[in-house]
């Protein structure tokens, strides 16, 4: 269980669901960690400003997780967690380990761009 | 309460959201001071890093996340704002009124000042540790020692964080070795007895890590022997790196009286040297860094802040009716 203000992804199908509805999606797949805990904070930060993205946690531990865990894009990973980006429901960008939030921005502007009201 | 490039008024302005911010916060916004907490990171600082506190007095056990989210919220209950994961710009200490400037143009302006912004892991700074942050090198055991089930790691360090963790990793790894720059330990006794009685650990000692090599994913080590100077290759899946923490004052130089190794000076009130100024936490000088010390440091500097600034503001009132 993770205790973060994010939505949550609990199963692959619910995974399948988001990304098939969102255009542009961030998921971070984690543990209540002090690796994840902080890039969950980042993202709850973006959530207001980021309106054009949709924000998701999903739990590492969690064997339905295997759809982040096992993605080509994170092979080599060995750091939580696990933070992907989707675009049109493919992986745009992948991130291992602590990331703060000028990298998050960066990515989020790169992959998806500015945010309309910025 | 965003302002939008317009200066905004407080009467203290705490930078960091740690322990001791939050503790700041609490009592400076319980003295009906208006205070903001600006913080750079996620609210909490090292604290919301550790899994369990059982030390800290009238709670049996709590994860530091916790614990962080209930000081948190005690400190705006009592009004005071808190803005996360903001990035300082500027900052100007001088005169009566302060002023801390942030990248979005925002500038908030107070006579009173708290510096707490806490510490962070050290880093090795040498080649490759960057590229292989998530891909062989780690910081945290708790998160990532799962990642090196039966494989060979390494462990950078000779701390008590070094030699306790890599006890731990011992759960994952088949053989963790200990890389040392020193020829001893600065462990407690019972640590260093601990990793040595254990059969998967072994030691180099007197030797630093001079850069990650691989391709993907990390290979192994380049070492450097500090007494023969001679270097060699050293196969590895992991490193994990605990060599201690820098307090994050590198934003302060040059302005305010900082010691050689970048911690904040400060008086038995917590003050600094400049008035107004006060600081608490792991960025301060001083022994012990624990939650509890940071909770008291907090303490200290809102209690004579408040006095500072309540006497100002009679000086101030004073001022305006003899005029």
């Amino acid at each position: 269980m993770l205790y973060t203000n994010l939505k949550h992804i609990e199963s692959a199908a619910d995974h399948a669901k988001v990304i098939g509805d969102n255009e542009n999606v961030m998921i971070c797949c984690g543990r209540m960690g002090p690796m994840c805990i902080p890039v969950y904070g980042v993202m709850e930060e973006l959530e207001d400003e980021f309106k054009h993205v949709r924000f998701f946690d999903m739990e590492f531990d969690n064997p339905e997780s295997h759809v982040i865990r096992n993605a080509p894009e994170c092979r080599g990973f060995m750091g939580l967690p696990f933070t992907v980006y989707y675009k049109n429901g493919k992986i745009v960008k992948a991130t291992t380990s602590i990331q703060n939030m000028t990298q998050v921005k960066t990515i989020l502007e790169k992959e998806f761009g500015a945010p309309v009201n910025a | 309460m965003r302002n939008g490039g317009i200066a905004m008024d407080y009467d203290a302005i705490v930078i960091g959201g740690g322990p001791a911010g939050l503790t700041a916060g609490i009592y400076l916004s319980r003295a009906r001071m208006r205070t903001l907490i600006l913080n750079e990171g996620t609210v909490g600082g090292q604290m919301v890093l550790t899994h369990e506190i059982a030390n800290f007095p009238g709670v049996e056990s709590i994860s530091g996340f916790q614990l962080a989210n209930i000081m948190k919220k005690q400190a705006k209950a009592f009004g005071c704002e808190v803005r996360s994961n903001v990035t300082i710009a500027d900052l100007s200490l001088d005169g009566g009124m302060k002023s801390v400037s942030l990248d979005n143009g925002e500038t908030y302006h107070a006579p009173v000042i708290i510096l707490s912004p806490g510490g962070r892991s050290r880093t090795l700074g040498v080649p490759g540790e960057n590229k292989f942050k998530g891909r062989g090198i780690s910081y945290c055991a708790t998160c990532d020692g799962d990642f090196f089930t039966d494989k060979e790691i390494v462990v950078v360090g000779g701390g008590n964080s070094a030699l306790e963790e890599a006890v731990s990793l011992t759960k994952y790894a088949s053989k963790v070795t200990v890389v040392h720059q020193f020829d001893h330990f600065q462990a407690f006794e019972h640590a260093i007895e601990e990793a040595k009685n254990n059969e998967k650990i072994h030691f180099i000692m007197e030797t630093e890590v001079a850069s990650f090599v691989g391709d993907e994913k990390l290979d192994g080590v380049n070492l450097l022997n500090n007494v023969t100077g001679e270097g060699h290759f050293f196969q590895t899946d992991g490193v994990f790196i605990f060599i201690g923490y820098v307090p994050n004052t590198e934003f302060l130089t040059n302005k305010i009286e900082l010691n050689k190794w970048g911690e904040i000076v400060v008086g038995s009130d917590m003050n600094t040297n400049i008035s107004g100024v006060y600081a608490a936490g792991d960025s301060i000088a001083k022994r012990y860094r624990q939650v509890t010390t940071a909770v008291g440091d907090g303490t200290i500097a809102a209690m004579a802040a408040s006095q500072y600034f309540h006497q100002l503001k009679s000086k101030t009132n004073a001022l305006l009716i003899h005029l």
